[in-house]
């Protein structure tokens, strides 16, 4: 695009980069806080239908399709209110750390085939990373409202989130090592074709691994039944309580927007990201990679999918928020030390095991052939001729393990 | 007003021949030194762990614009993500009134305000020294990868391919250090959860009440599970334990 | 009123050239430099013991700046060659070491917390004979 800015429409190359900049910017917000509209309307719906209640009806129709916006607006004309004793400027810095976290991890998550905001050759990790900052959001609100009921929520989310991040990475590590490479678009690349090439069916351990995976992504973006930084029954509201108005919807917006953001990892790193289950547009003879309408067709169509899935996936927290009872935090504690790790560790062991024996996948006919996947893997910036010790030493590697 | 206009034109006329890459870096920069000195001058420890957070996550910026893309996020990961947390868990559960600001008195204050001075002096006298570090970059090079840092720790050097023999020796790496940094992790795992440990004092009083009032099942078992964690596990559970 | 014009005026050169020009080492050495002395005189100053844990952090991390300063391709002038993959290494090392400094040194502070009720180091005296 600033290429296109630049050549085109003859505008200077620092005010083409700006736009082009603050035009993906927007594009991201935009799936945040339109996400969230609709999230949250679905999230009343699912409950309602799960409690045997119908749930908005009114609002905008029949469906109550306008209830979020209603209930924006409503939020908008609150009165802002903040408790005597709180600390004033974190209590206001709060939620826009949390939001910011959220919102700069969406960053370096690729849509389609090259709509991604910036291409990170390291984009797993800061996913991930910038992910996990959005818990001091959340601390510093706890601490900042001097009340003891959000103290008390801070301090478990701390934990929670710190622990669980052990076995979220021991996960995520799996279709890095796979894949040989932590860029997500490479990652999403390599499952390209059916939806046997997915992580997800590769062998045995990743399928358990993905699951485990789905554990400690619910518990690290603080839902139902790991929710003990905000459970109501004991806490009031959680580290929340004493927020009202435009910064408690920012808290929510930050929410909906790293469930979206953990579904869509899945959908990245574990179900072919773009790569729907049948390749539609390769059986078209599209391709993505031409600059033409048929390459931009196929790029929406993977976009669709991604997205597809990713809602898939916060579907799918919804339906276990409101079906599953919230635990106490010593069971949040047990799950992720005695249950989440061990199995991520052994589950990545049998992963490397596996990826020795059985390179090809588990469905040998259907997936491409073993050295494909390791082309170009040990390649240094020296390109081919510097490479060749390093391979070497690797295949000495390799069979000293056989 | 012929100063301010000056003023605008010297500011608006560089801006296209700006350079992003510098602007970023000032950006960051700033932001990194301004919160480290931050973190000396506040006196709230709860504001010193945010400006230490956002001194540390400008500092990730800084390493992705040096083109250290895994250490930053490695920065970000653990540094941040981890080892703050667990800063400020530790300063949650100490933060009682008296301690969330403890003053210095100014004596101190001066004295270790001219120590520092003349630390940053030396040290930013040294850094102008050697005029090679002050030639700026030849231009872009490729972007390196994270897989040489990768390889490099499994103990294979592919960035740098040993002299004079083109196949079998290869250069070192880091794999001692790997193994040893990770034996010493596990050691500081172990360490830490052994020291953190709060002692059982059970005084024949405390036994006393605890056998004759029977507990509900759910705080028997939390007991069970936390076993004298003490003050640490009771602030976790809303206090019930 | 001048005087300040003036100095602004001097002061802007200075700042657009900083924007303008590619960045060196020597810009990194700076950024690491401050750090490091912040981290000095945080050390020396604060006596909440999770403070002086603070000022350790900033010190760890004004060394890692110059180790990816000096190991990054993109600053190096012509024909200089930096710590290449090393100084990335090592950074990642400090960043591991520090987490685990600061996992003994939070572990120590609970424990002096829990036996004397305060987080002030200048009351951890007991062995002053």
């Amino acid at each position: 695009m600033a290429e296109f800015l630049i050549n085109s429409a003859g505008l200077p190359e620092w005010l083409a980069w700006t736009i082009t900049a603050v035009v993906a910017a927007v594009l991201i917000l935009n799936v945040i806080a339109g996400g969230a509209l609709v999230f949250i309307w679905a999230e009343r719906k699912i409950a309602a239908r799960i409690q045997d209640r119908l749930g908005p009806t009114r609002t905008g129709g029949r469906f109550g399709w306008l209830q979020s916006l209603a209930d924006g607006i409503k939020l908008l004309a609150k009165e802002d209110l903040m408790p005597e004793g709180a600390d004033g400027m974190l209590f206001r810095l709060a939620p826009y750390v949390s939001f910011c976290a959220s919102f700069c991890a969406f960053i370096a998550l690729p849509f389609a085939f090259d709509f991604v905001g910036q291409r990170l050759n390291v984009g797993v990790f800061f996913v991930v990373a910038v992910l996990g900052l959005e818990v001091f959001g959340v601390i510093l609100a706890g601490y900042a409202s001097a009340s003891k009921w959000s103290l008390f929520g801070a301090m478990r989310e701390a934990a929670q989130v710190v622990s669980y991040e052990v076995p979220l990475g021991m996960c995520v590590v799996v279709p890095v090592m796979l894949a040989g490479s932590m860029d997500l678009v490479t990652i999403a690349e390599k499952q390209a074709g059916w939806f046997t090439n997915w992580y997800l069916f590769h062998d045995p351990f990743t399928f358990v691994i993905f699951w485990v995976y789905v554990t400690c992504a619910v518990a690290s973006v603080n839902r139902a039944p790991f929710d003990l930084a905000e459970a109501e029954s004991e806490l009031v509201a959680g580290f929340h309580t004493e927020y009202s108005g435009l910064r408690w919807s920012y808290f929510f917006m930050a929410e909906y927007g790293s469930m979206f953001l953990v579904s869509a990892l899945a959908a990245v790193l574990f179900m072919g990201g773009w790569n729907g289950p049948i390749p539609v547009a390769k059986l078209l003879g599209l391709s993505a990679g031409t600059g033409d309408t048929a390459g931009y067709f196929v790029r929406l169509l993977g976009m669709a999918n991604l997205l597809g899935k990713a809602t898939l996936g916060v579907l799918v927290m919804m339906w276990v928020r409101w079906t599953l009872p919230r635990l106490r935090i010593d069971q949040v504690m047990t799950t992720c030390l005695k249950y989440c790790t061990p199995l991520a560790a052994a589950m990545f062991a049998g992963v490397m095991v596996w990826q020795l024996a059985l390179p090809g996948g588990i469905v040998r006919g259907l997936s491409r052939p073993a050295g494909e996947v390791r082309e170009g893997w040990l390649e240094g910036p020296g390109g081919k001729a510097a490479s060749r010790p390093a391979a070497d030493a690797a295949q000495k590697v390799a069979e000293v393990a056989r | 007003m012929s100063g301010i206009l000056a003023t605008f034109g010297a500011v608006t006329l560089p801006l296209a021949a700006l350079n992003w890459h510098s602007f970023f870096f000032v950006l960051f920069a700033a932001v990194a030194c301004a919160c480290a000195i931050a973190v000396v001058l506040a006196d709230n420890v709860v504001r010193m762990a945010l400006y230490l957070v956002l001194s540390l996550g400008a500092t990730a910026g800084l390493f992705f614009l040096a083109g250290a893309e895994f250490v930053g996020a490695m920065q970000l990961m653990i540094y941040v993500g981890g080892t703050l947390v667990l800063l400020v868990f530790g300063v949650m559960l100490t933060a009682q009134a008296p301690f969330v600001s403890i003053k210095t008195t100014t004596g101190d204050r001066v004295l270790a305000g001219v120590v520092g001075a003349a630390l940053l002096a030396v040290l930013l006298q040294s850094a102008f020294s050697v005029p090679a570090w002050r030639q700026p970059a030849a231009g872009t090079v490729a972007a390196p990868a994270a897989t040489p840092v990768g390889m490099a720790l499994l103990g294979v050097r592919v960035d740098e391919p040993a002299a004079g023999s083109p196949q079998g020796a290869v250069r070192s790496g880091y794999l001692l250090p790997f193994e040893i940094v990770s034996v010493h992790l596990l050691v500081v795992l172990v360490g830490a959860a052994y020291l953190a440990r709060a002692k059982k004092r059970k005084t024949p009083r405390a036994i006393e009440v605890a056998a004759s009032v029977e507990p509900p099942a759910s705080v028997a078992e939390h007991a069970a599970v936390g076993r004298g964690a003490g003050r640490a596990t009771s602030v976790l559970s809303g206090g019930r334990s | 009123m001048s005087g300040g014009l003036l100095g602004q005026v001097a002061a802007v050169p200075l700042f657009a050239s900083l924007l303008t020009e590619p960045v060196s080492v020597a810009h990194y050495l700076v950024v690491g430099a401050i750090l490091f002395a912040a981290g000095i005189v945080c050390m020396a100053v604060k006596r909440n013991a999770l403070g002086v844990l603070m000022g350790i952090e900033l010190v760890l991390n004004g060394a890692n700046v110059n180790f990816v300063a000096f190991a990054s391709p993109y600053l190096q002038g012509e024909g200089a060659r930096g710590l290449g993959i090393d100084g990335q290494v090592i950074a990642l090392f400090v960043i591991l070491l520090a987490a685990a400094e600061a996992a003994v040194a939070l572990a120590i502070t609970l424990n002096f917390y829990n036996n004397h009720a305060t987080v002030d180091i200048d009351r951890a005296d007991d062995l002053k004979g």
